[in-house]
């Protein structure tokens, strides 16, 4: 050891390693793990190793979990749910509890484990990891205990598949299982394969606090076993990973009706301002893409840096990485430890080179790696253009692209720029540009002047390909609760369009007269394929209707996005605007009721006057479905803000043909969405009449589209475009299956809306609007 | 690149000061959240350990200014302290350490005590600093301030820690400051020139690096953060700020200044928390007496009691261990 006197030279800092004697004593005596189902753990089956990634030795083995396996957590997940689902607020409250209170008395055990389970250091694991873990549920115990008055009628989904990533094991379990728990659902949990172990020791605290047996099951395993979970008979799956993954099940859940939540990869903006305190944002850097060894689904992975001071910043940033310190994870001074495994090592490498072939210029903290273990120096690049690999792709290491802007509309533009959505950074001191910018930039969780901010008490999720659904807070609850059921209602069966022209006397006079064309832009247009097809009535043939083609959705999905103003107008405005459709409607309530009578349709009358309260009623919303002040961190404003998608696909029931549409198309559009929608493919001529009532009314043209014709067909093609959001769909089963499953393609969010008494109350609703909005948490802390 | 330039700069020469720029800090952007967060997380990313403690918090004593600023302080007290200032550690923990000779960095006293001070450490190489310029308000006219400067120098002093007049700071009177920290400046002489910003009264960080590059635009060898007596004196955002424009004025006019965080720092964890951030953010060469000092009265005797524990393996008394 070096004397006092040499130290005093050099001002080393010295090892400081965490002893990790007490987790290699535990792990040593499980010696190998089976699963944990039913409250017990089962005998050991054929296992896979579990390596620690800083050393590369063995640390335990764990049984690959089968579809047995799986079915069999399932079914004790299924016996338990009667009796936990049951279970008073208050006393599943306890058990919530009584967990985040055992992680707390596990901390140092916990933490050991998970960095020498996953290479992050200590530090991490001590300060973040596990504290935030046992934060999770102390938070959501206090849901469990108020469930009944802050969710009324509403009860949990039921059995919960949840997989869950390697980056954050515990955290992410912690997110999964403990907003599950307090809705009153029971799980299986999914480890990820590299970092199955903090989660068996979590299994053993929940029998350690007595938990009732069944709630929470673990099933280890790779890939297969997760499959093998989604495809099980669970009533939601909720996955954190890659998109590649998260696409695959939502193909795979198509249909299903298993609810579904996905939190998936990102290509987070960091955009700093000329006038950003620089140095913070430097700081800032060190926290987004050096923390957990770049392996972040929400790192600020692109810096967006103004170019008046990129020079400088850039210097500073290289200075500081060169005092990170990479190495042995459970030393205490370490800044950065190991990549999780030998696989995410060369991936890293392989990108990386990648990159620089491409012409990006990598710069790397010129630190000693030590000579075993996955190590990846900190780095980042410059002179990196948006179509380079790396600044694209999800590097998923401690390597960052650095790009230049020049103005606020560019640095949005860039951040923009991206298949992805989960998180954005912006620093600078001035107010108005910091949160102009953080609500332009599309990401489900804006940190200003600051980033990786967490809390139970916000929402983290994101926009586009990050996937969709939250986890914290309110809007997290709300994921692992069912809305009461609404009574199903058999919709009409759509009628193949007839395109040629139909040899019988129209029914109503005026029928061959009134050509109904499609609305697109706020005009009137021709569909593209030069068809019509005949819509009958009770009587007969009562006109004719555009037949609607793929080419025509892409002109109203156009159209809709240049009508962006839409979103930005207030609450109020569009309020407005949808007062006074309420009143055009009013003007002409027997025309339209006319029409559905002709139509057919049972209760014409109603129908318009419900129509035009429900008018009024989203007008009335327009302006107060808003959102929340989390309560998070001192000195922390954490706003959670509901935003409208943009552009929607709405695929209308056969049935209530105004009221249908109306329905759905007015709580959209009072969110400020703009909308394609697909009307009723048996009687669209309600819909078309409604053409003259927008145009009377102010509305915006793009804000509402409406393209007629086969609904599954031109459902299809929503559903696939990607430049759609949000695609709902209330239609057949199969049509359901096909637009979750061509909705894949971008990940929009779907709801497939169950076709059902549109007079009635289920037909309106803060749900609706719910479905209307995602919601975007911006973090700004203050203090001068 | 700044940090080469950084580590070019002479060791020796001793900042002359540069004409009033305020472009060098006009504009300066000084968010107290992240400062915050980062102060916090210094010493969560650092730790020192067994000898390698014990040798930093030998370094603490190496770079510390032993202060006595009582109302009731007299030749005697002072020279009690001057005494532990030059046998700062019992003998058996010095030999526990393999350590032959150390001494604290300086002693700080007021002015009258300076000649007791200079006449208890003759002989020894400890510097005598003096408060100076009506410490700890500095409410007085200028005239006098400035011959309370020449007073301090004449009795000995080697260094003088003045204070600034804060009313310049909160109605950003820049070249009121400047002018004042020039002429003090020359007042000192040889003597070298300790800047109290006095930053628990100035309250926002901003401030504090205003006030700082202009300090050393004066001539300032050291910037030092507190009296001891505002209401919040050193604290890590402050000093993390502090250094940080340490580093922006050498960058710019090529000289290194040095930093003394004083006043509330007790024990041997703040020792090693400052000199964490000094590392940090500055290098090892703000690690040394000459750019780096911790004024501190208290945090001595804490120190000695973790060193004593580091040799002899147990807990010790302070009643064992000689008074400052």
């Amino acid at each position: 050891m070096a004397s006092v006197s040499e130290i005093l030279e050099t001002m080393d800092y010295g090892p400081a390693p965490e002893a990790s004697g007490e987790v290699m004593k535990w792990l040593s005596a499980r010696g190998a793990f089976g699963h944990f189902i039913g409250g017990r753990f089962t005998e050991p089956g054929p296992t896979f190793d579990v390596m620690n990634p800083a050393t590369g030795e063995l640390l335990a083995k764990v049984t690959q979990g089968t579809g047995s396996d799986v079915q069999a957590a399932v079914k004790a997940a299924r016996a338990a749910l009667p009796r936990w689902s049951k279970l008073s607020g208050h006393d599943r409250a306890r058990y919530l509890y009584a967990l985040a209170r055992h992680i707390q008395k596990r901390e140092r055990f916990l933490a050991v484990l998970e960095t020498i389970d996953n290479g992050k250091p200590i530090r991490e694991s001590r300060d973040i990891d596990v504290p935030l873990a046992a934060r999770h549920f102390y938070h959501h115990a206090g849901w469990a205990e108020m469930l009944a008055d802050e969710f009324p009628s509403q009860g949990p989904v039921g059995v919960c598949g949840q997989i869950i990533p390697w980056n954050f094991p515990l955290l992410m379990l912690a997110w999964k299982v403990a907003p599950a728990l307090a809705a009153g659902n029971t799980v299986v949990l999914k480890p990820a394969e590299y970092t199955p172990l903090t989660a068996l020791a979590f299994a053993e605290i929940c029998a350690e606090v007595g938990l009732p047996k069944g709630v929470v099951n673990i099933v280890t395993g790779d890939g297969a076993t997760g499959a093998a979970l989604v495809e099980a008979d669970v009533d939601k799956i909720a996955f954190t990973g890659s998109t590649e993954v998260g696409r695959a099940i939502r193909k795979v859940t198509a249909g299903s009706g298993k609810k579904l939540t996905l939190e998936l990869g990102g290509k987070s903006p960091f955009i700093v301002f000329a006038d950003a305190d620089i140095d913070a944002a430097v700081e800032g850097v060190v926290d987004a893409i050096w923390f957990n060894q770049g392996q972040v689904c929400c790192a600020g992975s692109r810096i967006l840096v103004q170019e008046r001071v990129a020079r400088d910043f850039a210097e500073r940033l290289a200075r500081r990485m060169a005092r990170l310190r990479v190495g042995d994870p459970l030393d205490k001074s370490t800044d950065m430890g190991a990549i999780v495994d030998p696989v995410q090592l060369r991936r890293i490498r392989d990108l990386v080179a990648q990159g620089e072939a491409e012409g990006a210029v990598l710069h790397q903290a010129p630190c000693q790696l030590p000579a075993t273990g996955n190590y990846f120096a900190p780095g980042f690049f410059t002179e990196v253009a948006p179509a380079n690999i790396v600044s694209e792709v999800e590097i998923f290491g401690p390597v960052a692209t650095l790009t230049t802007f020049r103005t606020p509309d560019e640095a949005v533009a860039l951040a923009n720029n991206t298949r992805y959505g989960l998180a954005a950074s912006v620093w600078s001191e001035n107010v108005n540009l910091a949160l102009d910018v953080a609500a332009q930039v599309k990401a489900g969780v804006v940190w200003v002047n600051a980033t990786n901010i967490f809390d139970a008490g916000a929402g983290f999720g994101g926009y586009r390909e990050s996937g969709f659904g939250r986890e914290g807070g309110r809007e997290g609850m709300e994921e692992y609760l069912a809305e009461p059921p609404v009574p199903a209602k058999a919709e009409p069966v759509p009628i193949a369009p007839e395109t040629a022209p139909t040899p019988e006397a129209p029914a109503a006079a005026d029928a061959i007269d009134r050509t109904a064309k499609l609305y697109i832009g706020g005009a009137q247009k021709r569909p593209d394929s030069g068809y019509s097809y005949a819509v009958r009535g009770k009587a007969g043939v009562i006109g004719l209707a555009g037949l609607g083609s793929r080419k025509d959705i892409r002109n109203a999905v156009e159209a809709a996005h240049k009508a962006s103003g839409w979103g930005r107008a207030t609450g109020h405005n569009r309020a407005q605007v949808l007062y006074y459709l309420a009143e055009n409607l009013v003007s002409r309530e027997a025309e339209f009721a006319n029409r559905l009578k002709s139509a057919g349709s049972p209760k014409p009358a109603e129908e318009v006057a419900t129509a035009i309260r429900r008018a009024f009623w989203y007008a009335a919303q327009a302006d107060k479905y808003d959102g929340a002040v989390h309560a998070t961190k001192s000195a922390h404003v954490t706003l959670a803000m509901p935003e409208p998608f943009g552009v929607m696909g709405i695929a209308c029931p056969t049935s209530a043909p105004l009221l249908g549409l109306l329905s759905l198309v007015l709580p959209a559009i009072a969110m400020g969405n703009r909308v394609v929608a697909l009307p009723s493919q048996n009687m669209p001529l309600s819909a078309t009449d409604l053409y003259q009532v927008f145009d009377t009314s102010d509305l915006p043209g793009g804000v509402v589209n409406i393209v007629t014709g086969a609904r599954d067909e031109l459902a299809r093609t929503l559903a696939a475009h990607d430049d759609i959001a949000a695609m709902w769909y209330c239609g057949s089963t199969e049509g359901a299956r096909m637009v979750e499953t061509e909705s894949a393609g971008n990940l929009k969010a779907t709801w497939t809306v169950r076709n059902r008494d549109w007079l009635g109350a289920e037909g309106q609703g803060r749900s609706f609007l719910k479905h209307a909005t995602q919601i975007k948490n911006i973090w700004v802390p203050y203090g001068e | 690149m700044q940090a080469e330039a950084v580590h070019s700069l002479s060791r020796n020469e001793r900042n002359p000061g540069v004409p009033l720029a305020l472009d060098w800090f006009d504009h300066v952007a000084v968010n107290t959240p992240a400062a915050e967060r980062r102060a916090a997380t210094l010493t969560t990313r650092r730790t020192v350990k067994k000898q390698w403690q014990a040798a930093w918090l030998v370094n603490a004593i190496r770079c510390m200014d032993l202060t006595t600023l009582s109302g009731d302080d007299t030749p005697d007290r002072v020279r009690r302290l001057c005494a532990k200032a030059r046998q700062p550690l019992a003998d058996h923990i010095m030999e526990g350490l393999e350590l032959d000779r150390l001494t604290t960095g300086a002693i700080c006293v007021y002015p009258t005590m300076v000649s007791a001070a200079v006449r208890a450490l003759a002989g020894s190489g400890i510097p005598v600093a003096s408060v100076a310029t009506g410490f700890p308000a500095g409410l007085m006219p200028l005239n006098l301030r400035l011959a309370e400067i020449l007073y301090a120098v004449d009795q000995g002093a080697e260094e003088i820690d003045i204070v600034i007049t804060r009313a310049h700071v909160l109605d950003g009177n820049w070249s009121a400051l400047y002018d004042e920290v020039a002429a003090m400046r020359e007042a000192c002489g040889a003597a070298h020139l300790k800047v109290i910003l006095a930053t628990g009264d100035l309250k926002t960080l901003r401030n504090v690096y205003k006030a700082s590059m202009v300090a050393m635009q004066a001539g300032a060898d050291f910037i030092k953060t507190s009296t001891g007596k505002e209401g919040v004196n050193a604290t890590l955002p402050v000093s993390l700020v502090m250094a940080r424009a340490l580093r922006d004025y050498g960058a710019r006019a090529g000289y290194r200044i040095g930093f003394k965080p004083a006043g509330g720092m007790k024990t041997a964890k703040d020792a090693i928390a400052w000199q964490i951030l000094m590392k940090e953010e500055l290098g090892n060469d703000w690690l040394r007496p000459d750019l780096f000092r911790l004024g501190a009265s208290s945090m001595l005797g804490d120190i000695e009691r973790q060193l004593e524990h580091h040799v002899t393996g147990r807990y010790a008394a302070s009643s064992r261990h000689a008074l400052a």
